[in-house]
Order: structure tokens, then C-alpha cells, then sequence
């Protein structure tokens, strides 16, 4: 099995770039998505309805955020009187260093896993297969995925880019005695025939979780497939793995999330499972883990949490609505951000997991269209922060009009003097009548000096020319025509 | 001749402040015509501050703000009358409209000035569907296949597909019809088309595509960015179809029945 690729931060530019070029591609992904809207469309028709179900769940999200640090105490508490150990990890290094601790104290050579954007977030199978231990994806599309070499170009379907011919051609080449078929049913049940003796083998299975309940110390799991149930009920040790931010404070809380998070996912009314898991087996039961463990994760979540003007970020329930129905993302796909979060959240939760520096490009693709924040069931407002964010890129905590507390990470080193000047030079101009009257008032004139090459404007789109007679021009005419 | 409307012609004559945009006054100074004269045969007085530049948007949404709040700052005083302030596109109304008074949230002087615009500013196809007592009854009946493109922002932050929508069909003769993907961006996004152009081209060149398709006689919206972008790209791939202001649209149409009533 080939071990999965590290994640690269390579080129925005040029990853947009194949993608554009790529018809295979983008002709999937523009299926995929238009399937997804109309899928999401259905399960809210009345869209009163939507926003009253969205602003309960924006309410719960707020009200967890607003009082992070006492509910993970509490979840905390919770766990450990349920026999849960708890780590904590503030980086990803952190995160496979427990993971690496527990196979060895298990002496486990393979884990299944099912499908946890946390787990590529800290790149788990590769950093597990670098110490000679086997970590399988469970999910579907992670293991056509794993098999290939391949990242996920969506949270919630992640082989979204894969097409069943690539499926069938991986699946023969990778599984024994997989032949080479197109027919659906027949590539799952070889998938699933090829997980299930990973299942009854692996001494630890590995989830994510979708809530964190604080009160009753319960780890929410959504999922169709029951590869999750599987993971987190078979193998004699389950560790899940999540974000700091995932916690609620109550149980009750868990049935809008639930509510906005299937059908504006995948546009399912529920899904086929949803776990509850509190504790580990108890003595007297027959299945479950004998030993469960949670590991939460900050990996930069806490910069979002400190400061107000971003905290909204961490509301997000992780169900990609915001990529279906982005028209960068249905362009350019998943692949092309180079980070584990593609898409509109991709690219306001990135700058603070790696840096503004190193994801400098994700804030500014987007035409702030507003598509995503209108589609978000906990109301983040997407294109606000993707300003933001673009501010904190280009000002430096002196620079900038609404100082951070602590400088980000890569706080204004995305600053290009150029283009900072640019806007001085616009705000001298546009900010003096006098200076802006003779402005147009030239380019009308000099017209015919317009260069035929402006950058990127002029890639697919011909010069902007300014008109020969400018509105004010044409409004000082009709005044003199009418008296 | 009804007695409400009787009473309204005796009433003063409405005026209204016209916030023409920097695109309109350099780019597309048609549109800021057509848009006043279309206002004026509705009975209402257009005043145009002289003073006025740009909403600032361009700054404000590519992380600079405080180059905006300058130059909006520049501006507050520009409308002193209660009277609204009327903005031929869309996007740059909503900078007015939602974000003048974000740009001032530490000042409040200014903030207070920023609100008292924001309360009274509306979007051209707003103000004429809503607002002005505009007759389009009598204007030219010859059958016009019409299709509608609305900036993303101001459909989202103030329903004017609606508004757009409502005021073709009230033209008799305009049929609207609906391209794919309506409710998708053009790929404008103002520096986004600068900043990522080969994902802000393919946005656009899909929604060329999508009216096309339609089979449509014209193009029109109410944003003169979006209309700047597709206008241009369609002279680029040197076909002659361009997108025009909606407020051309009504004005080419009424002038037209005023000629027919002239030579009858």
C-alpha cells in the first residue's frame, strides 16, 4: 500500500491552473456540485425555516465558544469519570506522538481508521507509516483514496474527483483478485470484502467526532456507511482524535447541529448511522472498547478562539456546503488549495492552522460572491472573514486599524509594498474631489493612451478603456443643452 | 385620471441624490445617464453631488479598509437633504448601504453621518419599482427575449433580482428569460478578476455561455462591474452581443413609443 503523500502547499496558481485546463475534472466537479445543491435545495424549501433552524444552531455554536475553555474542563471531567483518557495536543506533531505512544503500548502494527479531517489534518497515515505501522481507511472514498496515493479533495466526499473507471483501474491494481469492472455495486463489495478483514485484525480503531456533548461526556459520530461504528466498536482500543473547537455544552444541543449538518451536507434528513459513544465497554457488555481515548487538538485553533474578529471561524460543523456551493471551488476543486480544509472554510480556517504567509493565496479566490455564508447552517459569515483575513495579511499589528491582541501568524507578511502604495496613491486621488475630477477628466481625454495589456485583466477580457466623455462630461452637457 | 394620481401631481416633486460610481462616471458614463433620465420621467428631481468618487469598495474588499474609510469619510457631507440617495449598481450600493457605517465603528461622528446614508440609500431598480411612480405601460410593445444578470452581493444583501425581474416584466413586449445557473457569480469580484484571472475568466466565460444559451435578444443588470467584465470579455472573443444597464433598456424602450406617438 503506497503511504499517503505529505501534504505540499505548492502553487495555488498553477494547481487552479491544471485544474482549469482539465475537463475530466472540472466537468465532475460541476456534476457533483449542481447534484449537491439540488440535493440540499430539497430539504430546505422554505427558506424561513432554514434560517430559523440556522440561527439555533449559530446560537448553540456561540453560546459553546463563547464558554470553550470551562466546557472542555467539563468534557474533561466527564471523560475521565467514564474511564476516557484524555490528551491534549497543541500540534500535529503532538497528535501522532500519542498516537505512535499507544500502538507501541498495544504493540499494534495496523489501526482502522474511519474517515476524521483531524487525522489528515495532522497527516496520521503518513507519520504512522513512517514507523512501520499499517493505519487503513475505512470510509469509501478515503480508501480508494489511501490506495491511490491520494488526498481528499472534499471533507464530506472526499474521492468526489475520482471517476469509477480511476475506481475500478485502483481497485485492480491494488486489491488481489479485484478484477477490472464498472459496475458500481460490484467495486463496493470488493472495497468492502477488502476492509472487513482489516476490521477483525486491527487492534485499534481510529474516529473522528463530529460533537463533543460537555455535560454527558458523549463523542457524536455521523456517518453512512458504518465503517465509523465499526472502528469505534471492534477494535479492543478506540482512540478518536478531534478539534478543540467541536465541543457543545449540552446533549439537547446535538439534535439542530445534527438537523443542519445532514441536510446541508448531503442533503439527507438524517443519515443511515449516527454514534453516541459514552465511555468504553462497561463491564457486562459484550462489545465496544475496552479502552477509548480522546485527543483534542488546538494545531492553531486557539489564534482563531483569541480573537473576537475571527472566533466565528470556529463555529463551522464541518459539512462542505460552502464548497458545493462555491464557484471557485467547483472550478478548481479540492486538490488545488493544498491544504486539508479546501474550499471558502478551507480558506478561512488554513491561514490559522499553517499561516497567513503560507496561505496567502486561498483569502483572496474569491469574488465574495457570498454564495457560501448564505448556504452555512451556523451562520459564519464567510465573506467578512475572508476580508479580514485579507487585512491581516497585508497590515502588520502596527499598521492595521483594528490591532489583533497578538500578532497572527504571518501577520502582514503578505504586504507587497507595491500594491500597498497602489492604494495609497487611489485614496490620494479618490479622497480629494479636485484631484479625482482631473483624473477623469484626463483619462476620457487620453483615452487612446489606454496600454492594450493590463496584467490579468487582459488574459480573457479586452483592455478597460476609459469612455471618450466621461459621465460628468456627458451630465455638463445635457445641463448646458437644456438651459 | 384616478384621484390618487391627481393628488401626486400637485405634491412637490420628489428629489432624490444620484451616487452615479466611479465605473459609471469612467467606464460606462450611458448607463449613468439613462439611469437619470429614466428617473426624471418618473417626476423625480436628480441631484448629482459633484464631489462624489467611489464607495471604496475596491479597497475595502482586498484588505485595505482604511484607505476606504478615507475615502468614504471624503464623501459624508456630500447629501445633506433628507432625501435618498439612488445607486445605479448594485454592489456599490451595498458598500453605502451595509458597510459605510463598519468602516466607521470607532468614530462615531462619523458613524452617525455613515447610518443617516446608509438608512436612505437605495438601489436604482429598487427605488423605480418601489419607490417612483413610473408608467411603463405605453412604452414600445415589440417583442424582446431579455435576460438578467444581478451582482451576487447586492441580490444576497437586498433582493434586487427581484426587483429587476419585476420591472422587465412590466415592460410589455420584454420576455424574461432565465439562464442556467442564475444565481452563480459572473467572475467579476472586482480585484479577484486582477489577483486570480484565469478562475475569475472561466467564471465569467460560463456565464456568457449560460446566457447565451438562453437565446436571448439582450443582456442587461444593474451592476456595472459585472457588466464591465462580461462586456469585455465578450469583445475580446470578438463576438458583437454587449450587455447593457438596465436603465438603457427602459429608456431605449420609452423613447421608442414617444417616437411611434410623435409620427402617428
Amino acid at each position: 500500500m503506497h503511504a499517503e503523500a505529505p501534504i505540499k502547499l505548492a502553487d495555488f496558481h498553477a494547481n487552479a491552473r491544471a485544474a482549469l485546463n482539465d475537463p475530466k475534472l472540472r466537468d465532475s466537479f460541476s456534476g457533483a456540485m449542481d447534484f449537491l445543491i439540488e440535493r440540499r435545495a430539497r430539504q430546505f424549501p422554505d427558506p424561513a425555516a432554514f434560517e430559523q433552524l440556522r440561527r439555533v444552531g449559530e446560537a448553540v455554536r456561540q453560546h459553546a465558544l463563547a464558554r470553550l475553555p470551562e466546557l472542555l474542563v467539563q468534557l474533561e471531567e466527564r471523560l475521565t469519570a467514564l474511564g476516557v483518557q484524555v490528551h491534549w495536543a497543541e500540534t500535529a506533531a503532538d497528535a501522532n506522538a500519542i498516537f505512535l505512544d499507544l500502538a507501541r503500548r498495544h504493540d499494534a502494527q495496523l489501526m482502522v481508521k474511519g474517515k476524521s479531517m483531524v487525522s489528515e489534518e495532522i497527516e496520521l497515515n503518513h507519520a504512522m507509516a513512517a514507523q512501520g505501522i499499517d493505519c487503513v481507511e475505512t470510509d469509501m472514498g478515503e480508501y480508494i483514496l489511501q490506495l491511490d496515493g491520494d488526498r481528499p479533495s472534499h471533507i464530506i466526499m472526499p474521492a468526489i474527483h475520482k471517476t469509477k473507471r480511476d475506481v475500478a483501474e485502483i481497485f485492480h491494481e491494488h486489491i488481489d483478485g479485484a478484477p477490472l469492472t464498472d459496475d458500481v455495486n460490484e467495486l463496493i463489495a470488493i472495497g468492502r470484502r477488502a476492509l472487513r478483514d482489516k476490521f477483525a485484525s486491527a487492534r485499534i480503531g481510529v474516529s473522528g467526532v463530529n460533537f463533543m456533548v460537555a455535560e454527558t461526556g458523549s463523542l457524536v459520530l455521523v456517518e453512512n456507511e458504518g465503517n465509523g461504528r465499526l472502528c469505534t466498536s471492534v477494535p479492543d482500543v478506540h482512540i478518536a482524535i478531534t478539534g478543540i473547537e467541536k465541543v457543545i455544552e449540552k446533549l439537547e444541543h446535538v439534535a439542530p447541529l445534527f438537523a443542519l449538518l445532514t441536510r446541508s451536507a448531503t442533503g439527507q434528513a438524517i443519515t443511515t448511522y449516527l454514534n453516541v459513544l459514552t465511555g468504553p465497554r462497561r463491564p457486562g457488555e459484550k462489545d465496544g472498547p475496552r479502552e477509548m481515548h480522546l485527543i483534542l487538538l488546538d494545531n492553531g485553533r486557539t489564534q482563531a478562539y483569541r480573537e473576537q474578529r475571527f472566533r466565528a471561524t470556529l463555529q463551522c460543523i464541518r459539512c462542505g456546503a460552502c464548497m458545493n456551493h462555491c464557484p471557485v471551488y467547483t472550478r478548481i476543486g479540492g486538490l488545488s488549495y493544498g491544504t486539508t480544509y479546501p474550499g471558502p472554510i478551507g480558506a478561512i480556517i488554513s491561514p490559522h492552522l499553517q499561516s497567513l504567509h503560507e496561505t496567502r493565496d486561498l483569502p483572496t479566490a474569491s469574488s465574495l460572491c457570498g454564495a457560501c455564508g448564505e448556504v452555512c447552517p451556523v451562520g459564519i459569515p464567510i465573506p467578512d472573514l475572508l476580508m479580514r483575513l485579507r487585512e491581516a495579511g497585508r497590515h502588520s499589528v502596527a499598521q492595521s486599524a483594528t490591532p489583533p491582541q497578538q500578532a497572527l501568524r504571518g501577520q502582514g507578511e503578505v504586504r507587497q509594498w507595491a500594491e500597498a502604495l497602489a492604494w495609497k496613491a487611489w485614496r490620494l486621488l479618490y479622497s480629494h474631489p479636485v484631484l479625482y475630477r482631473l483624473l477623469v477628466w484626463f483619462a476620457a481625454r487620453l483615452n487612446w493612451l489606454t496600454p492594450p495589456w493590463q496584467g490579468g485583466w487582459t488574459l480573457a477580457r479586452a483592455p478597460l478603456r476609459p469612455a471618450p466623455q466621461s459621465f460628468r462630461d456627458r451630465l455638463a452637457q445635457r445641463r448646458q443643452q437644456r438651459r | 385620471m384616478s384621484a390618487a394620481a391627481g393628488t401626486a401631481m400637485h405634491r412637490s416633486a420628489p428629489n432624490v441624490y444620484f451616487f452615479a460610481t466611479c465605473v459609471i462616471d469612467m467606464f460606462a458614463p450611458d448607463a449613468g445617464i439613462d439611469a437619470i433620465d429614466v428617473l426624471e420621467r418618473s417626476g423625480v428631481t436628480v441631484h448629482v453631488p459633484l464631489r462624489q468618487t467611489c464607495c471604496g469598495q475596491p479597497a475595502y474588499t482586498t484588505g485595505f479598509p482604511e484607505e476606504a474609510a478615507k475615502v468614504a469619510a471624503a464623501q459624508l457631507d456630500l447629501f445633506p437633504e433628507p432625501w435618498p440617495i439612488v445607486v445605479p449598481s448594485g454592489s456599490c450600493c451595498g458598500m453605502l448601504k451595509h458597510h459605510w457605517p463598519k468602516l466607521f465603528a470607532n468614530d462615531p461622528l462619523r458613524l452617525a453621518k455613515a447610518e443617516g446614508i446608509a438608512a436612505r440609500t437605495i438601489e436604482f431598480t429598487d427605488y423605480l419599482l418601489n419607490v417612483a411612480d413610473l408608467n411603463l405601460a405605453h412604452a414600445r410593445r415589440s417583442p424582446l427575449r431579455v435576460a438578467l444578470h444581478t451582482a451576487c452581493s447586492a441580490r444576497r444583501e437586498m433582493g434586487t433580482l427581484e426587483c429587476g425581474r419585476a420591472l422587465l416584466q412590466r415592460l410589455p413586449g420584454v420576455e424574461l428569460v432565465v439562464q442556467a445557473h442564475e444565481f452563480e457569480c459572473c467572475g467579476f469580484g472586482g480585484t479577484f478578476s486582477v489577483k486570480h484571472p484565469e478562475i475569475s475568466a472561466a467564471m465569467t466565460s460560463d456565464k456568457l455561455d449560460a446566457i447565451r444559451a438562453t437565446g436571448c435578444d439582450a443582456m442587461v443588470s444593474a451592476d456595472c462591474g459585472c457588466l464591465l467584465s462580461l462586456n469585455l470579455m465578450l469583445e475580446k472573443r470578438r463576438e458583437p452581443q454587449r450587455g447593457r444597464h438596465i436603465a438603457s433598456l427602459i429608456r431605449e424602450r420609452l423613447d421608442a413609443s414617444a417616437g411611434e406617438g410623435a409620427g402617428r
